[in-house]
């Protein structure tokens, strides 16, 4: 099997979905010309043409307004944010309209269009350019949230959402799009709202999404060497939540961290350790412990934006005082 | 500002306890989370905590009495306040409120208003900067390696200070009740004293069944008198109740033991051949070892008075006899005292009257304990049914003789098996095979009779 | 909706303020603009002699004004709740921009929207048991006053953020280019909606991308209590348009014909030349700006209220047609009458419609189709 990167596995899939269906287009800044801000377009403008790789003024509103309404009438955008940070100036559309039109309109105008972009800091791009916004946008009834950790998901999740007629949030990640992994140069999908138990371990669960998954990888094979072996559960999807493949594994290890590139308040973790409590509370042997984000701003300096991430050491120290080891 | 000092619920079905000690003098100053009485549960002993820093200005409730939960027992406060008004109170010596929770919940309040404590989650740097959390506590919940300022870890304080109750996680909790294992009789290993699933593992293979018979081991005082009253303790009040729930008036369990009657044996034919007037019988044997073992076990020889239980100092041993009319057990009085020929005879002479039903009243009440002997009959085992209020008997059944494997050798023994029914409210099973024990010891080794 | 009781009942009289009936030529020349406006509008209009859709634009007019008026009433009986901002003033502005469209055209447009939801051909019926927030409504009860959408007559609905909606209709021209179609796109907004970022940035595509879309500022001199020179650095602010290198025009809002004729050219100008148009039709709210604000009396006097009272669009056009006798008092009071009816029989339906089932609680947060599902998909375009 292929070993491409998340990048170019991202844009094996839009390439497939814009090749199968032509009401799919691509819309963002410096996504044709430029050939993407990320180089996920790469080729687009050359073999789709201009009317279907559009490069907009630097206006996330106006664009992501263009996106629904045209969604609204049939086409099937797919709008990508040079980053999520961005995106706030279009929070409107996303929100208000884009979540939204099918319920107020009773059903009839739906909205199958995707918001996509790199989600989450890093590296050294301070408080404005370094933040995780997946608990914002998996509050909203409405939308569907994916959150690919690996190329192999990043490819099946894109075609899923730009098929889904639901508006779909794509959330990437900067530094994930040179990690590489297998792909298989067929057309598959990966259905929205399944989780993917990625590492098997009965000790303890650590549930997480999108770049922590590497985290958690890293974190089962040093834990693996003291004989700790962990599930890692990857929610793939933060909205809606698979929260079945979450009480498998916790029933299973009575233990679980959660793990999350966000801030604490209100994050996906939050939600987590809710479905957890609800579906397992006979099966805890221990509280469940969160990893995230310090809750501040992100900060400039190396050494202070290292010490608010998650990280591996962090994840390590969690499992470990979830299943009372000193 | 004056803290109460309440009894509190420290089992998760503790509605009162009883103080059993206390581990601070009027006077001696206190910390937050620091123990400062023993109070003994429906469970075991737990320790009673201060839940403010200060001076212990008041011991209201005396050692060895009970109080229900929610009850004042104590005084905190600096060492020259003005607490007459919280002690005051305490004069009724009923507690305010009329349920068992709400007390309780009364006291976790109070603990926030004086120790700063809460239950309501804070911040991580509120939790570290809480003065009121004691070091010991402090060092709990600090993890082995501190997941760093992006990592929310619950708070966890000491055991007690959570409303009382030993800790356990939901899953111990679970797989406890689906073992059958009280567990409120174990020690937790996780943090704070919180009981984990490794605890109820361990617990399940062996540790904590013993941690849970040696906390119910009853402490027996002795004294001059025919007979002492004990106060039923809460476990043995629990096991009382529990125990008859489940199997009825009295809860038997019973214990067999197979004696090497061969010593025994030669011991009465050596006497025999000294005269007939020596002879001795093995009935007349083994109620001079019951005695003596009785006298060394007088945890078996009591009687259970509903309320208490009445640990008799002397030792008149009940002889079941099978007359025409049905049983009557008459009594041998202050057997342990007697001399073999004494009980040889008076057996003898009960039985006959027994049999000619002119036993008198006072011949055949009174027994602490009872043997029931068919062993003649040729049965070589059977159960006897418990007389009341004793909570022992012994069933004898007959001696014969049986290869028996000895140090690589078939050996032939006389043999004889003894079923001991015991009632559970008052005898454990430890404490009655202990008892067995001893007297397996007297049997096999009749010279021990007369050590 | 903080409105109480007794302010409600308050205003239960003049409900039926409009006095259309009764309005003559010679009345209208009270006001000099008015017989101004009805000589520039009515004479020069290219319909003259079209007795036919003469007719049905007062119908739509008279309708939209008659079906308010009952609104304002349900509103104070607690019949429609939550905001309600009412057109009454402004019939001319979305009769005759609808006037003009085809049925594969798209409209879009603000919270003010039941007098256009109207004049697209949207049942009163389904509109007032959306008011009414029932079953029946055309967005199911689920949309309400602010919120009504129709795919059948494709009015993309009623948006509750002032400005939002503009980009919305950039999107929609988009997409028109992108099918190569020739539909037109038109977004209607308040005067407002123009110092909002989301304008600037739509208008600025749809400039840049040459998109068939006109853009319709109603111009009703206030938003919400803030009037246009207190909040917009141009007074005249189709000259916005020339910022996105886009045609732009400005007319009389009062007057229907003098509406369809500039509504007309931007649309042929989108329709045959794919150019977007900025239009600012200035016209007049003749209610206050939602059922919670008075009619006149804080930010606007009584006095400006009257003198625009005196320009009330189905009074210009009913003079207009008259003069050219195509209406008499009798036929008047007969279309009044009719139109009252209609508008009853719309309370009707809409008091006898059963409230949303509870089901409908779930129902439409999300579809479980896909594109996979190519012929329903299809059937969008």
């Amino acid at each position: 099997m292929p070993v491409i990167t998340y990048r170019d596995a991202l844009g094996q899939g839009l390439r497939e979905e814009m090749q199968r269906d032509d009401r799919v287009f691509l819309m963002g800044e410096e996504v044709a010309v430029y050939q993407g801000a990320y180089k996920v377009s790469k080729g687009f403008l050359q073999e789709f043409g201009e009317m279907r790789v559009v490069d907009t003024p630097i206006t996330e509103l106006g664009f992501a307004g263009v996106g629904v309404g045209a969604a609204m009438v049939g086409l099937r955008p797919v709008i990508e944010f040079m980053t999520w940070n961005f995106a706030l100036l279009a929070i409107d559309q996303v929100v208000n309209v884009a979540a939204k039109t099918l319920y107020m309109s009773g059903g009839q105008f739906k909205m199958p269009l995707v918001f996509r972009g790199p989600n989450g800091a890093a590296l050294q791009l301070a408080a404005q350019h370094s933040q995780a916004w997946e608990s914002w946008l998996a509050h909203i009834p409405g939308l569907k949230v994916v959150a690919p950790g690996t190329p192999y998901d990043a490819k099946g999740l894109i075609k899923a959402a730009v098929r889904d007629d639901n508006p779909v949030i794509v959330l990437e990640g900067e530094m994930l799009y040179n990690t590489k992994g297998e792909v298989p140069d067929e057309d598959y999908v990966i259905p929205i709202g399944k989780a993917e138990l990625k590492r098997e371990g009965d000790h303890c669960s650590i549930i997480t999404h999108g770049k922590m998954v590497l985290v958690a990888m890293q974190v089962a094979d040093t834990l693996a060497k003291d004989g700790i072996r962990v599930d890692v559960v990857d929610l793939r999807t933060v909205r809606p939540i698979d929260v079945e493949a979450i009480a498998a594994s916790v029933r299973k290890t009575n233990r679980a961290v959660v793990l999350e590139e966000g801030w604490e308040v209100a994050g996906i973790g939050a939600q987590v350790v809710d479905y957890i409590q609800r579906e397992c509370f006979d099966d805890l042997d221990a509280p469940v412990i969160r990893v995230h984000q310090a809750d501040v701003p992100m900060p400039y300096a190396k050494s202070l934006e290292k010490a608010a991430k998650p990280d591996a050491a962090k994840t390590i120290a969690a499992v470990k005082k979830v299943m009372y080891i000193d | 500002m004056a803290t109460k000092v309440v009894m509190e619920a420290l089992s998760p079905t503790m509605e009162e306890g009883r103080l059993v000690k206390w581990l601070k003098n009027e006077g001696d100053a206190v910390k937050s989370g620091e123990p400062i009485a023993e109070v003994e549960t429906d469970k075991a002993v737990m320790e009673l905590v201060a839940r403010a820093d200060g001076v212990l200005r008041k011991r209201i409730l005396g050692e060895g009495t009970a109080a229900p939960v929610g009850q004042l027992v104590g005084v905190i406060g600096t060492a020259d306040e003005n607490i007459d008004a919280l002690v005051g109170g305490a004069a009724g010596g009923a507690p305010a409120a009329t349920s068992a929770a709400k007390p309780a919940e009364q006291t976790i309040a109070n603990a926030n208003e004086t120790a700063g404590a809460s239950s309501v989650p804070r911040s991580r740097d509120q939790a570290q900067g809480e003065a009121s959390m004691p070091p010991q506590e402090k060092a709990a919940s600090a993890p082995p390696q501190s997941p760093g300022p992006g990592a929310s870890a619950p708070r966890q304080d000491g055991a007690p200070s959570n409303g009382g109750r030993a800790k356990s996680s939901p899953l111990a909790r679970r797989l406890a009740n689906e073992r059958g294992i009280d567990i409120g009789a174990m020690q937790g290993s996780g943090p704070g004293g919180r009981i984990v699933k490794r605890d109820v593992e361990s617990a399940a293979a062996g540790g904590g069944q013993q941690a849970a018979a040696r906390a119910a081991t009853p402490v027996r005082p002795r004294s001059d008198a025919d007979f002492e009253d004990v106060a039923l303790t809460q476990i043995r009040k629990t096991i009382a109740r529990r125990l008859s729930e489940s199997i009825g008036p009295i809860p038997t369990f019973y214990l067999t033991a197979e004696i090497d009657l061969t010593k025994a044996s030669e011991l009465r034919e050596a006497m025999l051949e000294m005269g007939d007037e020596y002879k001795v019988s093995f009935n007349d044997i083994i109620l001079k070892a019951t005695a003596t073992a009785l006298a060394q076990h007088p945890e078996v020889n009591a009687h259970w008075l509903g309320d208490k239980i009445r640990y008799h100092n002397r030792v008149h041993l009940g002889m079941a006899v099978a007359t025409d009319d049905g049983l009557i057990v008459p009594v041998i009085f202050d057997a342990d005292q007697k001399r073999m020929s004494e009980i040889s005879a008076e057996a003898k002479s009960l039985a006959k009257k027994a049999r000619e039903r002119k036993l008198k009243p006072e011949e055949y009440t009174g027994s602490t304990f009872s043997v029931s002997n068919l062993g003649m009959f040729g049965i070589d085992q059977f159960t006897a049914i418990i007389n009341p209020p004793e909570v022992g008997i012994l069933a004898i059944g007959a001696v014969e003789e049986k290869p028996v494997i000895v140090d690589d050798d078939i050996e032939v023994q006389k043999r004889m098996r003894l079923t001991m029914s015991c009632d559970h409210r008052v005898v454990d099973g430890a404490v009655g095979a202990k008892f067995l024990q001893t007297l397996r010891r007297m049997l096999e080794n009749p010279l021990m009779l007369v050590y | 909706m903080t409105i109480g009781l007794a302010a409600r009942s308050a205003r239960r009289r003049p409900f039926l303020i409009f006095r259309i009936t009764m309005a003559t030529k010679k009345k209208s020349d009270n006001g000099g603009v008015a017989t101004k406006a009805a000589d520039n509008g009515a004479r020069g209009d290219a319909i003259r002699g079209d007795v036919e859709l003469r007719r049905s634009l007062l119908h739509s007019m008279l309708l939209q004004r008659r079906f308010e008026e009952r609104c304002a009433e349900a509103y104070a009986l607690g019949k429609i709740g939550g905001f309600c901002h009412l057109y009454i003033g402004q019939e001319a502005v979305s009769t005759g921009t609808l006037s003009i469209l085809r049925p594969d055209d798209y409209v879009i447009t603000t919270y003010r929207d039941h007098g256009q939801a109207l004049a697209r051909g949207m049942t009163p019926r389904g509109v007032m048991a959306e008011l009414f927030g029932r079953k029946d409504g055309v967005s199911g009860g689920k949309g309400g006053s602010m919120h009504l959408f129709d795919r059948k007559t494709n009015f993309l609905g009623g948006h509750g953020i002032v400005g939002g909606h503009v980009p919305i209709a950039t999107g929609v021209g988009f997409a028109i280019k992108y099918r190569g179609g020739d539909q037109v796109c038109i977004c209607f907004m308040g005067e407002s909606v123009v110092n909002t970022g989301a304008f600037h940035e739509a208008l600025n595509m749809a400039g840049l991308w040459k998109l068939p879309v006109v853009y319709i500022i109603e111009n009703n001199r206030y938003g919400m209590g803030t009037a246009l020179e207190r909040a917009s650095a141009i007074h005249d602010i189709y000259e916005r348009g020339a910022a996105y290198n886009m045609p732009r025009a400005q007319c009389d809002g009062q007057d229907v014909f003098e509406v369809r004729r500039s509504v007309s050219e931007a649309v042929d100008r989108a329709r045959r030349d794919k150019v977007p148009t900025l239009l600012e039709i200035r016209t007049y709210r003749f209610m206050g700006h939602s059922m919670s604000d008075a009619v006149s009396g804080t930010y606007r006097s009584k006095a400006e209220l009257e003198e625009h009272l005196k320009r009330d669009p189905i009074v210009l056009l009913r003079a207009a047609m008259q003069d050219d006798g195509e209406i008499d008092d009798a036929a008047m009071a007969k279309l009044d009458e009719d139109i009252k009816k209609e508008v009853q029989d719309a309370w009707d339906f809409a008091d006898q419609s059963p409230e949303p089932p509870l089901e409908a609680l779930w129902e439409d947060v999300l579809v479980d189709t896909t594109s996979d599902d190519l012929a329903a998909s299809k059937a969008d375009a």
